[in-house]
């Protein structure tokens, strides 16, 4: 079974490399383009069946390491 | 005083961490972070900076995982004093022993200068060769420096002044121009700028040296 994860900063918290790819944007012309946020995405390969089971693993992980909770959300996607 | 130096792979201010505690009066010992244990009777953990595994992540996130951190922890939960600078407080906040968080400089470079900072707490073992609002010089060398914490945590560093250093003028975005933080004990202090960097005459400046001469000395 493979997870995605997906880890965002929170909203309110400035994201500076999101700012300077958003004006890159805008400097090719694109000025439709108002905010970008990045983010990171993991797949994790996991030795698991039960979706439940997974689940509550991935987000354990998350939770110790995965993500900053400080900062950052997480989202979590059996695939 | 006896201290441990903890060295990570990445880490590169483990050497000046080492000789800046030597000059001042101090026994200190490298520790690889294979080892499992500590060795006995160590008054002080230092984490130096650096990176540390790369950096992968976030700053400081694997090495606050990795074993010997266990035995780090053990250490502060006895009440141990402890000492993160640069990568090291990114590391000491990774593992929660301080609040808050090192993001990414708001200008999004690397700055590597030196800076003016103003002392705010001077009772602890680490400040208080200093007066409240003594200015110093002291460099600092980071990517990820820019001190975010919720405006709860922010309160409560104010109001049981754990704030150790702020900057006169702010070089990374850091909330209240935090530069160093304490512990609620205030044994633990984490720190952005680099202090062991200016401790001797070469260095054109001296004003990191009563950081590690004050260490467990009775003011």
């Amino acid at each position: 079974m493979i997870a995605r994860v997906t880890v965002m900063l929170k909203e309110g918290v400035l994201d500076p490399q999101g700012e300077a790819v958003k004006h890159a944007l805008n400097s090719l012309d694109y000025d439709k383009v108002k905010s970008v946020r990045q983010g990171k995405v993991m797949e994790i390969g996991l030795d698991e069946t039960s979706e439940i089971e997974a689940n509550k693993s991935i987000q354990e992980m998350c939770e110790k390491l995965l993500a900053n909770t400080v900062i950052e959300s997480y989202e979590i996607e059996i695939i | 005083m006896r201290a441990a130096v903890i060295i990570f792979p990445g880490s590169n201010c483990d050497r000046d961490m080492l000789s800046a505690l030597r000059l001042a009066g101090h026994e200190a010992v490298p520790i690889w972070h294979k080892e499992t244990e500590l060795p006995k009777n160590i008054d002080l953990i230092a984490i130096p900076g650096g990176f540390s595994f790369g950096d992968y992540l976030r700053c400081g996130a694997i090495a606050a995982k990795s074993p010997i951190f266990r035995e780090i922890s053990r250490h502060i939960e006895r009440g141990g004093y402890a000492l993160g600078i640069c990568n090291g407080f990114q590391i000491l906040t990774e593992a929660g022993i301080l609040p808050g968080i090192l993001q990414k400089n708001i200008g999004t470079k690397f700055i590597s200068k030196i800076v003016d900072l103003r002392v705010i707490n001077t009772t602890s073992t680490f400040t208080h060769k200093y007066m409240t609002n003594n200015k110093i010089s002291i460099p600092i060398a980071h990517h990820e420096g820019n001190y975010f914490a919720s405006k709860d945590d922010l309160e409560e560093l104010k109001d049981k002044n754990c704030i150790a250093f702020k900057y006169k003028d702010n070089p990374n975005g850091a909330s209240e121009n935090i530069a160093g933080i304490l512990s609620e004990n205030h044994r633990v202090l984490g720190m952005m700028p680099h202090p062991e960097r200016h401790i001797e005459d070469a260095h054109g400046c001296k004003d990191g040296y009563p950081f590690f001469e004050g260490l467990f000395q009775t003011s």
